[in-house]
């Protein structure tokens, strides 16, 4: 085991370790970090992928190894882990007020829960939004356009 | 057999989506609309991350060293096993929509199954998978029902297309001994199960798009035996071209 300072202390370094397709979340934002911890000399971290074709999947686990080793922390491995699978409701509070102020509209409500049909303008404000397309510039994407100050955004779909 | 029986069925749904993704990657920069050019891109790269899972999962199985770019890049049509269907060309747009939904809609069912199979991997693949098809399935149904009610134009389309493919629909629901086996030790389902919930879907979405569904017809079958059309091969050939010309070429 990694003792408590030490798991704190590679969480921090991965905070600094962003999403390469929306760089205003760091992975721990993002909720893939799923276990920190020791084998031997070894720190494992365990990461699982947000879609399974995502093309940062891989980006993401060489730069989680880089930052590591830049901390000085030489041995480490990065494990993928499938199950439970990713889900927008990993999202930190933090990370969704990070997407909003990129101008990405963060997933509303829960996966599990109700549909939410309203979706909140990330310019304006406004719920007099209208989705343009299921998907955008990422699997995790949809395209929106705000029908009050005629912007167009992405919104991080509930997943 | 009851270990070749485990790598077979999980090549099968490795395989369908492996083909499919690379059917539905020939649209990008010709789909009708940007978003839907997005769209396409999009649901192409769920399915080739789903066909990597599988094929790694595969290949751990076999234990001969081969890895998902391995079983993808270098076995021939014969050792391919998705289900024919996803095999069947493009087509145009109505083609592409109705070859997808009807897969979509199987895969919402075989996914949901898998999902609560005995084999820990299998179940995580299948789970992570059903998230993302969720989406698949949202757009080929509204799809269907924007062309299916659309103009005499998209109707007739989306009809002839239809037509043209209901009869590689029948071998969704047909079980052999790799099922019997999945059934028996708990690692899948029986894909006759399957085939009663999925027709009231499509009967529901057709009757929603104005279209008919089709008479009980004789079914093509083969594909997860490894018999494929003609089809197959000429889509091997293009995606396999470079590892095979090259093969110890890297990223």
């Amino acid at each position: 085991m990694v003792s408590r300072a030490g798991v704190d202390e590679i969480r921090a370094i991965l905070d600094g370790v962003r999403d390469p397709e929306m760089p205003a979340l760091s992975i721990t934002d993002l909720g893939i970090v799923r276990e920190i911890r020791q084998e031997d000399d070894t720190v494992v971290v365990a990461l699982t992928p947000t879609y399974s074709g995502c093309p940062a999947t891989r980006v993401i686990q060489d730069d989680v190894v880089r930052a590591l080793h830049e901390n000085g922390i030489e041995s480490v491995r990065v494990e993928v882990r499938l199950a439970p699978a990713w889900s927008t409701d990993w999202l930190t509070p933090r990370g969704r007020e990070r997407l909003r102020e990129f101008g990405i509209a963060p997933p509303s409500g829960i996966v599990d829960g109700p549909v939410v049909v309203s979706v909140a303008c990330p310019r304006c404000g406004s719920f007099a939004t209208r989705e343009r397309s299921h998907f955008g510039s990422t699997p995790c994407k949809a395209l929106y356009r705000c029908d009050v100050c005629l912007e167009p955004f992405e919104y991080v779909k509930p997943h | 057999m009851r270990d070749s029986a485990r790598i077979e069925y999980v090549l099968r749904f490795g395989d369908g989506a492996l083909v499919l993704a690379q059917r539905l990657c020939a649209w990008v920069a010709h789909a009708p609309v940007m978003e839907e050019d997005v769209a396409v891109a999009n649901v192409s790269l769920d399915l080739f991350g789903q066909a990597r899972m599988w094929l790694s999962y595969a290949g751990e199985l076999e234990g001969a060293g081969r890895d998902e770019d391995r079983l993808a890049f270098h076995r021939d049509a014969r050792e391919f096993h998705n289900v024919l269907l996803v095999e069947r060309p493009n087509g145009d747009f109505a083609d592409t929509t109705v070859r997808g939904y009807f897969y979509d809609l199987w895969a919402s069912l075989a996914l949901s199954e898998l999902a609560g199979s005995h084999d820990e991997r299998i179940a995580a693949i299948a789970q992570k998978s059903r998230k993302e098809n969720a989406y698949h399935l949202r757009r080929s149904q509204d799809w269907i029902v924007r062309l299916g009610d659309g103009t005499q134009e998209s109707h007739a389309r989306v009809t002839r297309a239809v037509d043209e493919l209901w009869r590689y629909t029948g071998e969704l629901f047909i079980g052999d001994d790799v099922d019997a086996v999945a059934v028996g030790d708990g690692f899948g389902f029986a894909p006759e199960a399957l085939r009663e919930p999925w027709l009231e879907r499509v009967r529901a979405t057709f009757a929603q798009a104005t279209l008919d569904v089709p008479p009980d017809t004789w079914m093509q079958r083969g594909g997860k035996q490894g018999v494929h059309t003609e089809d197959l091969g000429y889509l091997l050939a293009e995606m396999q071209v470079l590892p095979r010309s090259m093969p110890e070429a890297v990223w």
